[in-house]
C-alpha cells in the first residue's frame, strides 16, 4: 500500500455483514440479551393483559352477560370505565419506560465497545445500524412473547371472572358493536403489542447508540460502567 | 526531503467541567520521522494519553494541527477519518479493548470486515498474525478466557490487521508483569525493524527506553524535553542495574 497516498474514503459495509456481526453479538452475551429482552416481554405483557382484559370485558357486556355473572351495575355497562382508562395509560406508561430504561442500560454498558469499533474504522451509521438489527430482533421476539403471555393472564382472569362463558364472546376479531365503542379484537392487539415492543426497543437503542456513535472514540472509550 | 510521518503545531486540548477549563495539551509541537520508535514519558497527568488521542484521531484538538502523511487531519471528512483510523493507524491500549462478545480471530478480523476485505482473505490473515505473535493455539478463545498478555498480543495483531504505517500504543505494558511487559515491548519492537512501523508509545515503563529512537518528555501538558537515542543510552547503563 502506498502510504503517502491521499486518505480514501471509509466504505460501507454490505447489509450481510451487519447482520453477522449483530446475531454474533446476540448469541455471545446471550445471558446479557436474555435480560434486555426479559424488560421488553414484561412491558408488552403488561400491556397486552390489560388490554385483552378489557376487551374481554366489553365483549361480555355487549354479550349482556357481564351483568348477570357479576352482578355490575348499570354505570358501568356503558363502555370504558374511567378505571379502565387508567388502566390502559398506566401500562402503556409502565412499559414504554420499561422498555426504553432496559434498553438505555443495555446500551450504556457498550460504549466502550462502540468507542474500539469506531477506533477500527466504524463508520457512525454502522455502529446505529449494528444496535438497530439487535435491538429490533429483540424487541420483536421479546414483545411477541409478552404479547402471549399477556393474553395467557387475561384469559386464565377472564376463566375466573366468567367461566366458560368466555370462550363463547371471546373478541378475536375487530368489531363494531351497534351501541358500544369499536373493539380492537385480540388478534389485532397482540400484532400491535408486537410492533408497539419493536418500535420501542429500536427507539430506545438507537437513539443512545447514535449518540455513543457521534462522540470522539477517546470519549466513548472512557466511559466505565 | 526527511519523512515526517506526524506532525503536530501548536496543538492544544482544553477540557471544560462546568465553569472550569482544563488545559491538558499546552501547545504540543513534534516531528516523527518514518519508522522511529517514539516513546512519550512523563508523570501520571502530564498529557500523553490526551496527546495520543490526538496523534490517533481519536478526539480532536481545541487549538492546532496534526499533521498525518501530510495529511492536515482537521480538513478530512467523518468517512475519511474512519478510514484513516481504519487503514493508517493500528491502536494498542493499556486495557487491551478487545471486543468481548468477538473470539481473537473475530477481534482480527473485525478491522479487515470493516476494510471490505473478503472473507477467505481476512481468515488468512487473521490466523497469519495470531501465529506471529504467538497465539496459533488460542484462535478461538474469547478474551474472557485469555491471560492480560494474551490479550494484548491479540490486541497487538489486530492493530496489524490492515497493515498500518503508524502503531499507536498507549501504555501497552501498564497492567503486565515485567517478563510479560518485556516480551511485548520485544513483539513491538520487532514489528518497527523488520516491518518499519513507526511506533508512537505512550509509557511509565522504563524497559521502553532501551527500544526507543527517542524520548519525547512531556510535563503540563508541555514538551519538557526530547532525548535521542545516544542520550538514552547512557541513562539506560545508569538505571540498569535496578531493573
Ligand atoms: N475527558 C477528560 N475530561 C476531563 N479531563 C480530562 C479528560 N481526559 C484527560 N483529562 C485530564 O487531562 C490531564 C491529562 O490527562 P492524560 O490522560 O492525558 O494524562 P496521562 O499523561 O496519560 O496520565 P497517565 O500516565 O496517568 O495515563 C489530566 O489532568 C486529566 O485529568
Ligand atoms: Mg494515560
Amino acid at each position: 500500500m502506498n502510504q503517502r497516498a491521499p486518505i480514501e474514503e471509509q466504505i460501507d459495509l454490505p447489509f450481510v455483514e451487519s447482520l453477522r456481526i449483530s446475531f454474533q453479538s446476540l448469541k455471545i452475551r446471550f445471558g446479557r440479551s436474555i435480560i434486555t429482552t426479559a424488560g421488553i416481554t414484561l412491558g408488552i405483557a403488561f400491556l397486552v393483559s390489560v388490554w385483552t382484559n378489557n376487551e374481554i370485558e366489553l365483549a361480555l357486556q355487549e354479550s349482556g352477560r357481564s351483568s348477570e355473572i357479576t352482578g355490575l351495575d348499570e354505570a358501568a355497562e356503558q363502555g370504558i370505565s374511567t378505571k379502565d382508562i387508567w388502566l390502559i395509560i398506566m401500562s402503556l406508561i409502565v412499559c414504554v419506560v420499561g422498555i426504553a430504561n432496559s434498553m438505555l442500560m443495555a446500551v450504556t454498558e457498550r460504549f466502550r465497545e462502540i468507542g474500539t469499533m469506531k477506533c477500527l474504522g466504524a463508520l457512525d451509521g454502522f455502529v446505529v445500524r449494528l444496535f438497530l438489527l439487535e435491538s429490533g430482533f429483540q424487541g420483536f421476539a421479546g414483545a411477541l412473547i409478552g404479547a402471549l403471555i399477556g393474553l395467557l393472564g387475561a384469559v386464565v382472569l377472564g376463566l375466573k371472572n366468567y367461566g366458560f362463558d368466555l370462550f363463547f364472546y371471546f373478541p378475536l376479531l375487530p368489531a363494531q358493536p351497534e351501541n358500544g365503542p369499536f373493539q380492537l379484537g385480540v388478534l389485532l392487539l397482540i400484532l400491535l403489542g408486537c410492533i408497539l415492543g419493536m418500535i420501542l426497543a429500536i427507539i430506545g437503542s438507537s437513539f443512545p447508540a447514535w449518540r455513543a456513535a457521534k462522540l470522539p472514540p477517546a470519549e466513548a472509550m472512557r466511559t466505565e460502567v | 526531503m526527511s519523512d515526517i510521518v506526524v506532525k503536530t503545531e501548536d496543538v492544544v486540548k482544553e477540557y471544560r467541567m462546568g465553569s472550569n477549563v482544563l488545559r491538558a495539551l499546552d501547545g504540543i509541537n513534534i516531528e516523527i520521522q518514518r519508522g522511529e520508535y517514539i516513546s512519550l514519558m512523563g508523570p501520571s497527568g502530564s498529557g500523553k494519553s490526551t496527546l495520543f488521542n490526538m496523534i490517533g484521531a481519536l478526539d480532536r484538538p481545541t487549538e492546532g494541527q496534526v499533521y498525518i502523511d501530510g495529511q492536515n487531519m482537521s480538513n478530512l471528512s467523518q468517512r475519511q477519518i474512519a478510514a484513516f483510523r481504519c487503514h493508517r493507524v493500528g491502536y494498542i491500549f493499556q486495557s487491551y479493548n478487545l471486543l468481548n462478545v468477538r473470539t481473537a480471530h473475530g477481534n482480527v478480523t473485525l478491522p479487515m470486515i470493516f476494510a471490505g476485505i473478503p472473507d477467505k482473505q481476512r481468515n488468512e490473515k487473521a490466523e497469519k498474525l495470531l501465529d506471529m505473535v504467538g497465539l496459533g493455539d488460542r484462535m478461538y478463545h474469547l478474551p474472557d478466557e485469555l491471560s492480560g498478555g494474551q490479550r494484548q498480543r491479540v490486541a497487538i495483531a489486530r492493530a496489524l490487521a490492515n497493515d498500518p504505517s503508524i502503531v499507536l500504543a498507549d501504555e501497552p505494558t501498564a497492567n503486565l508483569d515485567t517478563i510479560t511487559g518485556r516480551e511485548i515491548i520485544d513483539l513491538i519492537k520487532k514489528l518497527n525493524t523488520q516491518q518499519g512501523v513507526t511506533v508512537i508509545s505512550a509509557t511509565h515503563d522504563l524497559k521502553m527506553l532501551d527500544v526507543s529512537d527517542r524520548i519525547v518528555d512531556i510535563r503540563d501538558g508541555l514538551v519538557e524535553r526530547i532525548r535521542n537515542r545516544e542520550e538514552i543510552e547512557i541513562q539506560v547503563g545508569e538505571v540498569g542495574g535496578h531493573e
